[in-house]
């Protein structure tokens, strides 16, 4: 064996941490998907007409899709019928604060290293936590509502705020935008809620953990951020799920809207379970992200760390239509074992003078492969639009890929879009060059690979920068080629 | 402090080290000098533990314990320390960053407190005074887009922070000039104590003009075939590296 195998083999050795579960008594739907389904679901939630027709015109549509083949991976074909849609955590009742909460509920997100009260206290970020598919407390809520905003699950909303839901839901992403939006529309069990209303800058993150703990549970949430006029909000989102050997499915929506004006930041730490180290088990993380900077001016930011799930397949993108209004993308992918991700963005330009920028680090380990692909579409009105682009992929051993998949489509002569990329490969020069100095390896691989995902990381709010450092660390330790 | 006896090293089933043998006392300089291809930087990584050469044959103790039994980290928390001829760039790492993490751990390793950011930005700030560097530099990503004397410097300014007993510089005047050499060799002598000792490994005297050895030795063919005083050195520099490797196929 060579030393570059026998480093790697240390390294992909490191076990799963957060692949524990909890028995939860769980109120459940039987498997499988059908229109009974998908009107259980809609019962159990309490939801209005107007939500179930959306949900069912959502259903039939699925069943006349196909699941996408065009990207870069290869997973064995999905039984949807095997699937659970709805799986909630027995309660009494809703909670009306932290107290009231399922003890047993709150130990699992201490477990993860993410207390509520301890976040609440210290912190001072609001928390709206889902697990499986029901989202069982939120944290900070009176502070915010005193400004006006609402910060809730998906639930609470569409009883609470209906017109608010009715107005934005799908308005981004619709019912139809693709096999697996098409899916979590009409099963979406939960999800967050987010309203900034005008002139409010969000005093706090607001912030999210998605957690799968149910076995056969897929879970589908949604999450809604309107950020009216003049408005800001840095919002996280963090997911880890329970070590099993089947695969599980995540497919989730995340719409934001942008008024004149407006920011929102969104910041995803994913943490899903990758399966084990000959790839048995992990989640299919199929995601649809897509924001709207509607109004001049205003801008959306994504930045994520995806350091798990067997199979990722996420284009968190930007639809510029408002005149000045930009888009960021910032992400670093980590694939290790058999781990595959074909992540990247869209970024569309509608307005004038819209702008973009599109930093993609993919570190792949193992027998992986790490796929960016991004498209950068300048509209013909699109005046004096600008896009930057850089991919950098860092591999460590012979066995992995990398891969970048850029689309570009000019339809206006006066933009100016930019495209760098680069592959290099952790040395073991590098490696040697740390260790002389008294470092070891794991903390050689750990400084190295932050070191080249840092102008991501350095994007990061604080008390996700250190957690992502940390993971980053914990997903490669033992890697080098 | 450092015996070695009978080493023999081989890269790729080539054998390059033949049977070095030297001793080597606490405060002493020692030269190793000798042609290209003679085996001067193999013998450095051979001692700093770089596995890709194979130790056949001999053995290295070091402060009374087999140095080759330990792994390059644990040479290097002991107290070894390797001036790199080609010192690696790691874009994205700061210099600062770099040494903070290399420093604690060698605390760590000895079982002492890691340093918090205020002691270490001491420490810094005072290692920054001995081997005159600048802060700018170190706030840059390590080596990346530095010139050949800032490599070299800063190669002196972590044996300065990292404090070791044994240091040895492999060709640290290659691609430097005149005024650089001199920071350098000022640094490494600033930094020289009665408890440690320095190994310099060089093409050319001229380092040694600055550095001044105790002893000179000329690796030959991965032989140590010569050894002497500063004289020596001198006398290489007047005649060239043949008219040894005459006098050593004579015998």
């Amino acid at each position: 064996m060579s030393k570059d195998d026998q480093i790697l083999e240390e390294f992909t050795s490191k076990e799963y941490e957060h692949g524990w579960s909890v028995d939860f008594e769980a109120d459940e739907a039987p498997l499988g998907i059908n229109e009974d389904i998908v009107r259980f679901i809609s019962t159990k939630k309490e939801e209005p007409e107007w939500l179930l027709e959306w949900r069912l015109k959502a259903y039939r549509r699925w069943t006349e899709m196909t699941e996408p083949t065009w990207p870069n991976v290869k997973y064995p074909a999905i039984n949807y019928q095997g699937i659970r849609y709805y799986s909630a955590p027995k309660q009494k009742k809703n909670p009306k604060n932290l107290s009231e909460v399922d003890p047993e509920l709150l130990k699992t997100f201490e477990r993860l290293g993410i207390s509520l009260q301890e976040q609440k206290r210290l912190t001072g970020v609001a928390v709206d936590a889902v697990i499986d598919s029901v989202s069982v407390a939120t944290t900070f809520k009176e502070t915010l509502s005193e400004l006006g905003i609402i910060f809730c699950s998906f639930s609470e909303a569409v009883k609470e705020h209906p017109d608010l839901v009715k107005k934005y839901l799908g308005s981004v992403v619709p019912y139809n935008d693709n096999y697996f939006a098409a899916l979590n529309s009409a099963v979406f069990s939960d999800g967050s809620f987010c309203y900034i209303p005008k002139g409010v800058r969000c005093p706090m993150e607001l912030s999210t953990y998605f957690r799968i703990n149910a076995a056969n549970t897929g879970q589908f949430e949604r999450t809604l951020i309107v950020a009216e006029e003049a408005s800001y909000v840095s919002y996280l989102e963090g997911c880890t799920a329970p070590q099993r050997d089947e695969n599980q499915l995540h497919a989730a929506v995340v719409e934001i809207f942008a008024a004149k004006d407006a920011e929102v930041k969104y910041s995803t730490v994913q943490n899903w379970y990758p399966g084990d180290r000959n790839g048995k088990g992990g989640i299919y993380n199929f995601v649809t992200k897509r924001g709207i900077c509607d109004g001049d001016n205003s801008k959306i930011s994504w930045t994520q760390v995806e350091t798990g799930s067997a199979v990722t397949w996420k284009y968190p993108s930007c639809i510029l239509k408002g005149d000045n209004s930009s888009g960021e993308f910032y992400s670093v992918a980590v694939t290790n074992n058999h781990q595959q991700a074909d992540t990247g963005t869209k970024m569309i330009h509608i307005g004038k003078n819209t702008r973009s920028r599109i930093v993609s680090k993919g570190i792949s380990a193992g027998k992986s492969q790490n796929s960016y692909r991004g498209q950068v579409h300048i509209l013909k009105r699109a005046e004096n639009a600008r896009n930057f682009s850089q991919c950098d992929s860092l591999l460590m051993g012979d066995q992995c890929g990398a891969h970048t998949f850029p689309y570009i489509d000019v339809e206006n002569n006066s933009a100016q879009v930019e495209h760098e990329a680069t592959t290099s490969k952790i040395g073991e020069d590098q490696i040697f060059y740390c260790q002389q100095r008294g470092i070891d390896e794991e903390s050689a691989v750990a400084l190295i690979v932050n070191g080249f995902a840092k102008e991501v990381m350095n994007k990061l709010p604080m008390e996700f920068a250190v957690e992502a450092q940390k993971l980053l660390a914990l997903t490669l330790e033992g890697s080098v080629g | 402090m450092l015996e070695i006896k009978n080493l023999h090293a081989s890269v790729e089933g080539k054998e390059i080290l033949k049977g070095i043998n030297l001793t080597i006392n606490p405060g002493e300089v020692h030269a190793i000098m000798g042609p290209n291809g003679s085996g001067k930087s193999t013998l450095a990584s051979v001692l700093a533990g770089r596995e890709e050469f194979e130790v056949t044959e001999g053995s290295v103790t070091y402060k009374g314990i087999d140095l080759l039994e330990l792994a390059p980290e644990e040479r290097a928390r002991e107290g070894v320390f390797l001036a790199f001829q080609y010192p690696v760039e790691i874009p994205g790492v700061t210099t600062t960053n770099f040494l903070k993490t290399a420093v604690n751990q060698v605390r760590e390793s000895r079982g002492e407190k890691p340093l918090d950011a205020v002691s270490f930005l001491k420490l810094m700030k005072e290692k920054m005074k001995l081997v005159d560097i600048n802060q700018s530099l170190l706030s840059r990503s390590l080596n990346e887009g530095f010139s050949g004397g800032e490599k070299k410097r800063n190669e002196i300014f972590q044996m300065a922070m990292l404090e070791p007993a044994l240091s040895i510089l492999d060709e640290t005047d290659s691609g430097l000039d005149i005024d650089a050499l001199k920071i350098v060799a000022d640094g490494v002598n600033t930094l020289k104590t009665k408890e440690t000792a320095t190994i310099v490994v060089t093409h050319y005297q001229r380092l040694l003009n600055y550095i001044v050895p105790d002893f000179v030795h000329v690796l030959l063919n991965g032989r140590i075939v010569k050894s002497g005083t500063k004289a020596l050195a001198l006398e290489l520099e007047d005649k060239g590296y043949d008219w040894i490797k005459e006098e050593t196929a004579a015998v």
